[in-house]
């Protein structure tokens, strides 16, 4: 077990300088500059100036020089500063993360509450009115434009009715209120965001769900509980409901590094300061530590999903790490 | 320790109409009946961030927008569009303008309290020209030979040339040495919490979401009314129309869409007050002078004669706009009158290609020249639907006389680096800022035309160079008119640009606000002379 684990490990490093390598060199190769962002066009930026500030940034110096540079200071833990407010990129990464991280979990969780109820009635109740009905609901959410719908609800619980604030994470003078106003007012701007983000991907959960639950309520020993006069619910959420969890979990895993994946479209509709318009900003003015801090802490939440789903199955399964022998 | 203060919001902002008649008879007479008022909150909004607070290293607007509340320059441009002095408090122009004398105000404090003097003058000058510090604005200074602090109050400045430009970049914002002397620009903490001149201080900068400021009560022209300014970052325009239509800002820009058909509800009309006046720019068709058939100053002639500009006026700005006739903005000391609009005759754009030697070939009616089919690709910017539209409009027109023009839109890093330094492309559709002084040497000036600098199309006229030196030679604003009128007429006789027009700034802002003026430099230029009456005051801040 333990040389499986090593060699796990060992493998993923060759594999995170591939992964920075290579978008190191995709995003320096794109046309257009940090600089040219920062002159955004100004006749008064002379030739000079934007050489000037060129060799500030270290870029006129050959493109692996830079990397070997870039990467001899990630070792330290130095993802550099940015090109554009000078701010220490972890700084940034820090202050977008947690936002980000806040609406995928309470969206998660939202969509958790909602889909497996929804999956188990529909898997229940298959080929009725009801499960046809929810079918429509789930998939209209799942391809409805997550800005569109935003936009309809702003404008009608925030406009017409003004229940809701429309955008942003606080409201003005947020400081000088009590805590738990604080709270109130910070729920109060979560409402629309997570409630929009879970009723337009609840379909994936409740699907899985459903059809798993179908499968599931098919097996012999789903008809032998049944057989010796166990209820409904006890069948269903006592015995069949447990099984269906496995393959979620699974699906629960792999959606880790996307916890921090946040949406442009939908933080730019929303003002929310989140990871997804960090990194769109930095794209649009070639701030490329902030792009490479943004990609690297991607590229090892994958390599660290995948790595944790490996040694998962490994203790789960004794046949993956038989197959180390063979 | 922070005073805790009780925020209570005015929840009715539909008043009754009684209230309303009072109001509008009130707002009529009130700038002669009352006294500015102190309270209340101004809340605005802007699409990005700004990205630096120290003013000679911010580029972008969002951080221009704010540095202008918290730091003063030397002299600066009042409401008609003429240089006055800020934290001086006059000028001597001497020696044929190769000195200038600044006499510095006595009275300004730097909002921690210590005094401004002309020491901290020498230090931003330093800063500026240092080639550690990445600022887009060193050419500015290029010119100048050296600063001299001669009393505490006074500064002598020597220009290696006379350079009239030179006097409006004294407007750049003054730092505080006493405060940036031994940091690191860089990565100096004074980016977010600048302390400057000016009439408010920043308090609190919440990461992309807002900012807020406060009244300086230590302003040198005294404490601004309004007791917080508050600048929200909202990334879409769409939320931010959202937002204004529920008041949650205070002042805001509207496209034409907006302008035209969106807010005639009665909400907008009870609430805001719309402005509608020329923007400080112009949008163009500029033609790359190397290609064989642009570089004919027919072609070009016969060009700006088969577009409509009124068209793509009415059609992409919902009639929001003015035609441009030349790089001025109409209305100011620079911009000639005499010369004319251009018309739109198709008849004459055929019969003057024809004399340049098109005719039609194939079934396609293309116009040909030496065997070379007349088509040309104009490219622009990605994520400008306006510009895309005039482009459409173009092309149907350059179609109807026989000129086939392709359109592409490129991102706009790639479009710089990959076309404009590269001088790779045919024609371009762009739009320039214009900046209060007229100089645009740096656009039309022959001698700026080498990778990186700004007269991409190749533009050579013996004449406008003259002229251009002349302008940034002479002071004396009736002279330089003379010049700028001239160069008007030339450019719009030459056409290297089919200047196109001037979209109009169509701000919004509420009408609890009391001395809202609209005059040659906008709206919002006496924010700081703004207040609202106690009872029309929305958010009541104790402290």
């Amino acid at each position: 077990m333990t040389k499986y684990f090593l060699k796990k490990t060992a493998g993923t490093v060759p594999l995170l300088i591939g992964i920075t390598l290579i978008t190191f060199l995709v995003i320096h190769l794109a046309p257009g500059s940090a600089v040219d962002a920062k002159a955004s066009f100004n006749p008064k930026m002379t030739a000079q100036a934007k050489a000037k500030l060129e060799s500030l940034y270290g870029l006129d110096r050959p493109i692996l020089v830079q990397y070997a540079d870039w990467m001899g200071r990630l070792v330290r833990c130095d993802f550099g500063t940015s090109f554009v407010d000078g701010k220490p990129v972890t700084e940034k990464i820090l202050q977008a993360a947690p936002v980000t991280l806040a609406i995928n979990l309470g969206t998660l969780l939202l969509i958790l509450v909602l889909g497996i109820p929804l999956g188990v009635y529909g898997a229940v109740r298959a080929g009725t009115l009801g499960d046809k009905v929810l079918t429509v609901v789930v998939f209209a959410g799942f391809s409805v434009p997550t800005f569109w719908l935003s936009l309809i609800l702003m404008s009608f619980f925030g406009v017409r009715l003004g229940w809701l604030p429309i955008s942003g994470l606080h409201s003005l003078f947020y400081d000088e209120m009590g805590t738990w106003q604080q709270y109130l007012d910070l729920g109060r701007h979560l409402i629309l965001p997570i409630g929009v983000a879970a009723f337009t991907s609840v379909a994936g959960i409740s699907r899985y769900v459903r059809s798993g639950m179908i499968q599931v309520l098919e097996k012999p020993y789903i008809r032998t509980a049944r057989a010796k006069g166990l209820s409904r619910n006890r069948v269903i959420y006592g015995h069949a409901l447990p099984n269906v969890f496995l393959p979620l979990i699974t699906i629960l895993g792999l959606s880790i590094p996307g916890l921090l994946g946040g949406s442009v479209i939908f933080e730019t509709i929303f003002s929310v300061p989140g990871m997804g318009r960090l990194f769109f900003d930095s794209v649009f003015t070639r701030d490329y530590p902030v792009i490479m801090g943004i990609l690297t802490l991607g590229a090892c939440l994958t390599l660290l999903g995948n790595f944790l789903a490996d040694i998962g199955y490994a203790l789960a399964d004794p046949r993956i790490r038989v197959g180390e022998h063979s | 320790m922070l005073l805790k203060a009780k925020i209570r919001l005015k929840k009715n902002i539909f008043v009754s109409p009684p209230t309303l008649l009072v109001g509008i008879f009130f707002l009529t007479v009130s700038p002669c009946l009352a006294a500015p008022v102190e309270g209340d909150a101004f809340v605005t909004s802007s699409i990005s961030e700004p990205s630096n607070l120290i003013p000679f290293l911010a580029s972008d607007s969002a951080s221009h927008a704010v540095t202008a509340l918290i730091f003063n320059g030397l002299v600066k441009y009042d409401e008609n569009l003429k240089l006055i002095g800020d934290l001086a408090e006059r000028w001597e122009i001497q020696d044929g303008g190769l000195r200038i004398l600044f006499y510095l105000r006595k009275n300004v404090r730097w909002q921690d309290g210590e005094p401004f003097t002309a020491e901290d003058v020498k230090f931003t000058y330093q800063k500026l020209t240092d080639p550690a510090t990445p600022t887009p604005y060193g050419g500015d200074f290029e010119k100048v030979k050296s600063l001299t602090v001669v009393d505490p109050y006074t500064i002598e400045v020597i220009y290696k040339e006379t350079f009239s430009p030179g006097l409006a970049s004294w407007s750049m914002g003054i730092v505080p040495k006493h405060l940036l002397e031994k940091e690191n620009l860089l990565k100096t903490d004074f980016t977010r919490h600048p302390i400057g001149t000016g009439p408010y201080r920043l308090k609190k900068w919440t990461t992309g979401q807002s900012l807020e400021l406060w009244a300086n009560a230590d302003y040198f022209e005294g404490k601004p009314p309004i007791k917080r300014y508050i600048y929200r970052i909202i990334p879409d325009q769409t939320t931010s129309f959202l937002e204004l239509s529920v008041g949650n800002i205070d002042m805001a820009a509207l496209t034409p869409l907006q302008h035209q058909k969106q807010t005639d509800t009665l909400f907008f009309t009870k609430n805001y007050q719309k402005f509608r006046y020329p923007s400080f720019g112009y949008c163009y068709l500029g033609y790359n002078l190397k290609h064989p058939f642009f570089s004919d100053q027919r072609v070009r002639k016969a060009l700006g004669l088969a577009v409509n500009k009124k068209e793509i006026i009415e059609a992409s700005l919902l009639g929001l706009g003015k035609v441009s006739t030349g790089p001025f903005l109409p209305g100011t000391w620079a911009y000639n009158p005499d010369v004319p609009e251009g018309v739109f005759d198709p008849a004459a754009a055929r019969t003057l290609l024809k004399e340049a030697g098109f005719i039609a070939v194939g079934q396609d009616g293309i116009l040909s020249r030496d065997g070379k089919k007349f088509s040309f690709t104009v490219l622009t910017n990605q994520g400008n639907d306006q510009r895309k539209m005039a482009c459409e409009i173009i092309q149907k027109r350059l179609r109807d006389v026989g000129v086939q023009m392709d359109i592409r839109t490129v991102e706009w890093g790639t479009f710089l680096k990959e076309f404009i330094d590269k001088r790779n492309f045919d024609a371009v559709m762009l739009a320039w800022q214009l900046s209060y002084d007229p100089d645009i040497y740096d656009i039309f000036h022959s001698s700026k035309t080498k990778q990186g600098e700004f007269n991409f199309i190749g533009y050579k006229n013996q004449e406008v160079d003259a002229l251009l030196d002349e302008g940034r030679r002479e002071f004396d604003e009736t002279v330089r008119a003379k010049i700028y009128h001239r160069i008007h007429q030339i450019l719009s006789d030459d056409e290297p640009y089919l200047f196109l027009y001037v979209p109009e700034a169509l701000p919004v802002v509420h009408r609890r606000f009391q001395g809202v003026r609209q005059a040659p430099k906008g709206v919002g230029f006496n924010f700081i002379h703004w207040y609202v009456p106690k009872d029309e005051q929305k958010y009541k801040l104790k402290a």
